[in-house]
Formats: structure tokens, sequence, C-alpha cells
């Protein structure tokens, strides 16, 4: 089993009233194929089923996917398959109507990953502070007044970056290659380096 | 006494120590509140709704579902549109509740009688069974059951089969499809014509029994007629089309999967035994209940006109038994159909799975399918109790 296009008749394990219920049926009749979805109203209780041999296939978000496999009885009798077969970003969200918080969550995000762009980990950012980049030196609160201009400190990107890390420090210790999800930064990796993470520079 | 009246009217104060206009006052005050109170959620639900610019009505019935279902008696595809999926769950509802009521109350009857038994270890038995099934909750048993059956059973590849037409296996029971060819109306019309002729033969049986005191062998004949009848109608059939009008279709392995022939999903099953299981306890102890109000007087009498204890419990027992069993059983009917909708909880497709579930949460449209499937529960439950009122007036006490 290398691809989701030979599911022909296949038994589809997915959650009701989720967009990847509807996904799954756009994507087999899309590519004319049979399949039965059995579809529960909690997760685990599709994993369960799943488990259980109910279906022939799991689909949900990719990461889900990766998170959900390692609750199996034999996670490694299982493969996440390749194919990709909807949209499905995920992100911080906020609340409307409070634009300072919005500001904050946005920029505490942007934070991490212009930090994985120029460098600066959590191991490195004390030496970085005597960086002579200006972008470094405005991030870090060295320069301009990007803290206040928040509502923060002056340090905020040096407590994020100090206390949790840059981008790619918390990708690879949550879900990447080197944890059970074992998940590639594929999409996730920064603009300048295949993928389609971008943010605005700190200016 | 017509001074005290005087006095009343007179020596009355104000008005608003009248009673009589104090309790219009305040009962004009709760129906404002009330109604009042009313005004303000729709209203305030309306604005709200507007505000988010979510369009209220029911058209978002005609738009296209694009979602599969697992199970559906009624046609249905990905193309169909969201009535039609409301549709789809409401059968599936209705059928899982038709069913279990049958089979919960077949259950029922046998545990309560059980339940009364002489034998130690029968009752006992029946007394472990009810204790143990309605005291545990029903979520819980319906997954018990649901994965007692998936994993009793193997997967599509290693299937347990019978014979090359029936396979079972963790995707369902699959039997073969009957395909009902030219001439099929004559087996169906020697069938119906079956069913009358047995109704009509007991009825004549009974009255002659009430006549003359002879008993007429009524299941013999019954069975008689019952095969005869549609048997007639295949020769009849075979005769003028030349050929058996019936031919299957056969299940068969192609991939991952069964295809062809008609399923039995396991989701089905499952809820099946876990409802009527669990309602089945309670359906006992109402039939207990029922049989032990009958005095045991009852039971002395027959027995000294020379019943015998069938039809003691029969003819004498059951009859009375029934006016004190029959509301509480609707009751546990009720409960039966409304827990149908747990079913969500293990991917059988009914209507809360289905329209409260997936369709609300693609059209959003809360307000209208909450209230379409409030309404239908509602309709469902007043049509059970009209109808077993009925049945109950009709085997009330006929008192002479």
């Amino acid at each position: 089993m290398k691809s989701a296009k030979e599911l022909a008749g296949a038994a589809v394990c997915t959650n009701t009233g989720t967009t990847t219920e509807l996904n799954v049926a756009d994507y087999f009749r899309g590519n004319k194929m049979d399949y039965k979805v059995v579809a529960f109203e909690k997760a685990d209780e599709v994993v369960a089923a799943y488990d259980a041999g109910r279906c022939d296939v799991y689909t949900t978000d990719r990461s889900g996917l990766a998170a959900q496999r390692t609750k199996l009885k034999e996670p490694d009798a299982h493969v996440v398959l390749p194919e990709i077969i909807s949209k499905e970003p995920l992100g911080p969200a906020v609340r409307h109507g409070d634009s300072q918080w919005g500001d904050i969550v946005r920029w505490s995000l942007n934070t991490m990953i212009i930090g994985e762009e120029l460098g600066i980990t959590s191991a490195n950012v004390d030496k970085m502070k005597g960086s002579p980049n200006p972008e470094v030196k405005r991030m870090l609160g060295q320069e301009a007044n990007f803290g206040e201009q928040l509502g923060l400190g002056q340090d905020f990107a040096y407590n994020i970056l100090k206390k949790v890390g840059n981008y790619a420090e918390s990708y690879n210790r949550n879900v990447g290659p080197d944890t059970p999800l074992k998940l590639d930064r594929g999409l996730n990796a920064l603009w300048n380096n295949g993928g389609i993470l971008y943010a605005p520079p700190f200016r | 006494m017509a001074s005290q009246g005087e006095t009343a009217s007179r020596g009355g104060s104000a008005f608003w120590n009248d009673p009589k206009f104090r309790s219009i006052f305040f009962q004009l005050l709760v129906v404002a509140t009330v109604v009042g109170f009313g005004w303000y959620l729709l209203h305030n639900t309306s604005a709200n709704l507007e505000r988010q610019g979510i369009a209220s009505g029911f058209d978002f019935l005609d738009s296209t579902a694009g979602f599969g279902i697992i199970m559906t008696l009624i046609e249905y595809s990905e193309e169909s549109t969201y009535g039609r999926a409301f549709w789809v769950g409401l059968v599936n509802t209705l059928v899982m509740s038709a069913i279990g009521i049958v089979l919960a109350t077949i259950i029922g009857v046998i545990v309560g009688i059980a339940r009364l038994s002489s034998n130690w270890l029968i009752s006992r038995i029946a007394t472990v069974y009810i204790e143990t099934l309605r005291n545990i909750p029903l979520l819980l048993q319906i997954f018990f059951w649901y994965f007692a059956v998936l994993r009793s059973v193997p997967g599509p590849r290693q299937s347990y089969a019978l014979g090359e037409s029936i396979f079972v296996n963790n995707r369902g029971l699959y039997t073969p499809k009957p395909l009902f060819g030219d001439g099929f109306e004559f087996i169906a019309i020697g069938f119906l014509a079956a069913i009358a002729g047995i109704v009509a033969v007991r009825r004549w049986a009974r009255k002659r029994q009430a006549r003359t005191g002879e008993q007429f062998p009524v299941l013999l004949t019954s069975l008689g007629i019952l095969f005869g009848l549609p048997l007639l109608g295949l020769i009849v059939a075979v005769l003028a089309y030349g050929g058996v009008p019936l031919s299957f279709e056969y299940p068969a392995l192609t991939g991952f999967n069964f295809t062809g022939g008609l399923v039995m999903i396991p989701e089905f099953v499952a809820l099946l035994l876990a409802l009527s299981a669990y309602t089945a306890a309670f359906i006992a102890e109402i039939v207990r209940a029922g049989i032990l109000a009958v005095s045991h007087g009852q039971t002395e009498a027959a027995r000294s006109l020379g019943l015998r204890p069938g039809p003691t419990l029969r003819l004498v027992i059951i009859p009375q038994a029934l006016r004190v069993i029959i509301p509480p059983l609707t009751s546990q009917y009720l409960n039966l159909t409304k827990n149908s909708s747990l079913a969500a909880a293990i991917a059988y497709p009914e209507l809360v799975s289905v329209f409260a579930g997936t369709v609300l949460n693609q059209t959003g449209q809360a307000v209208e399918v909450i209230g379409i499937t409030m309404a239908i529960y509602l309709g469902l439950s007043l049509s059970i109790s009209a109808f077993m009122n009925w049945y109950n007036r009709k085997i009330a006490l006929v008192e002479r």
C-alpha cells in the first residue's frame, strides 16, 4: 500500500461533522472509487474502531494521523499515506475584537519564525544580543520599541526565544522526525527552504 | 348566611383585596411574564443570527449534501440533498426503534416471567441479568457491545463463511440479496391472502369454541395456509412466466471488502443488542410487577376450574396483568426510541448522527436543524404513546 489511489472499495473511519468527512467524499468521488464511510462522533472512538479492524483506513488532518498513530496497539503496522487530499491550515486563533491580544499572538509566532530565519536559538540568544545585525537588535529589544508598541516589555522576543526557542526548535521538539509523531517539515519549512512559512520583518 | 355576604361586599375595603380580582391579576401577570420571556428569546435569537449573517429558513434542505452515509435503506448518494439525508437518518432511527421495541419486549417478557419461576437457578439468572443491565449506563453498554461485536469476528479476508453465500466479518453480516423477477407478485398476493386467511380462521375458531366448546387445530391450519398459498402463487408464476421469479445476488470479496448482497453493519447489530438488552431489563421488572399485581386467588380459581399452568398464564393472569403493564411499558418504548440517538457514538447513522450531527455542522443552521430534530422525536413519542393508549383502552376491564 503506497498510495491513497489504491483505496477503491475501502471502509474509511472518520469523525462526523468535520471537513474531513466531506474531503473524503470528494476525494473518492473525484477518483471514481467506491468507499464506505464510518463516521463517529469522537476521535477516540474512531481510533478504537479503526484499531479493532472496523475500517481499512482512517482519515483526518496529517498531524492528527501522526498523533493518533502513536495510540494504536502496533503503531509500526500502520502507515500514513503520502497524499494530502485537502488544505487544512492550522494555527493560533484569537477571539474577534481584541486587536492588542491579536497582535501579541501574531508577533509571538512571527518572532519564532524570524528567530529560525536569523538562526537565533534558545542556546545562542544571549550571545546574539551582541550581534551587529540591525534586525536582531530590533527584535531582541536593543533598538526600536516593538515591545512597548505591543504593550509588552522590550525583551518579549528575547523571552520567547530563550524559554521556548525558535520555530524549528519547537517543531522538532514536539512533532518533528525525532519525536513519536515523526512528521517532516514539509510545507512547514521556511519560505527560503522549500516551505511556505513566511513572516513579515521586524521593522 | 346573608349577613356574611353583605359584610364581605360592604366591608370589602379596596378592590385589591377582592380575591377574584387578585387571582385574575396574578394569572395575567404570569401569562405576561411567560409570553414576554418567550418573545425575548425569539427576538434575541433572530437578532443575533442576523448580526452574524446566518440566513434562517429551510432552503438549505435543497442543497447538495456531499457526504456519504454507511447505511441507507432508501436511495441516497453524495449528490443527494440535505433533505434526503434527513430522511435516511429518520428511516434508520425508525427501523432501529421498531426492531428494538419488538426484541426488548420479547426478552423482557421472558426474563420477567423467569424471575418469578419457582426454579431457583432460573430465577437467580433472571435477577442477575436485570440487576446488572439496568444499573450500568447505557452508553457504556453500547461501547461494550460494539467492541465485543467487532473484536469477536475476523476481518474481511478471514470471514466466517456459511457455504458461499453468507459471510460474517467485522464489516458486517453479508447475505444474498433477493432479486424479484416477473411474476413475483403472485407469491406476494398469496402471502397477503394467507395472512388474511389466518386471521379469519382464528376468529372463526374462537367463535366456534365459545359456541360449542370444541377446539380447532388453529396452529396447524395456520401453518398450512402460510406455506400453501404462497406456494400456489409460485406455481402460478412458474406456469405464467416459465421460471422461478426469484434469484439471488451473492456477496463476493473484491479488494478490501465484500460487495453485492445485503449487509447488516456491526453498528446496527451492536446498537440493537445494547438497546434491547438494556430496555428488556426494565420491561422484565414491569412484567413481574404486573403479574404479581394479579391476586394469587385468580391462579387458584383457574386451577380449580381445571386449567393447566400454560392456559392459566395466557388466559387468566396475562390479560389482567396487561392493564398494569401497558402504561409503564409505554415509557420504556419511548425511552428506547429516544436512546437510539446515542448511536452517534458508534457511527450508526440515525437521525441525530446524520442530521443533528453532520448536516448541522456543515450548514450551520443550528436553530432549524435542532428544531426539526426535536419536533421529530416529539412526534415519534406522541405517536407511540397514542398507539399504546389506544391499546390500553382496548384491553381495559369491561365492567358488566
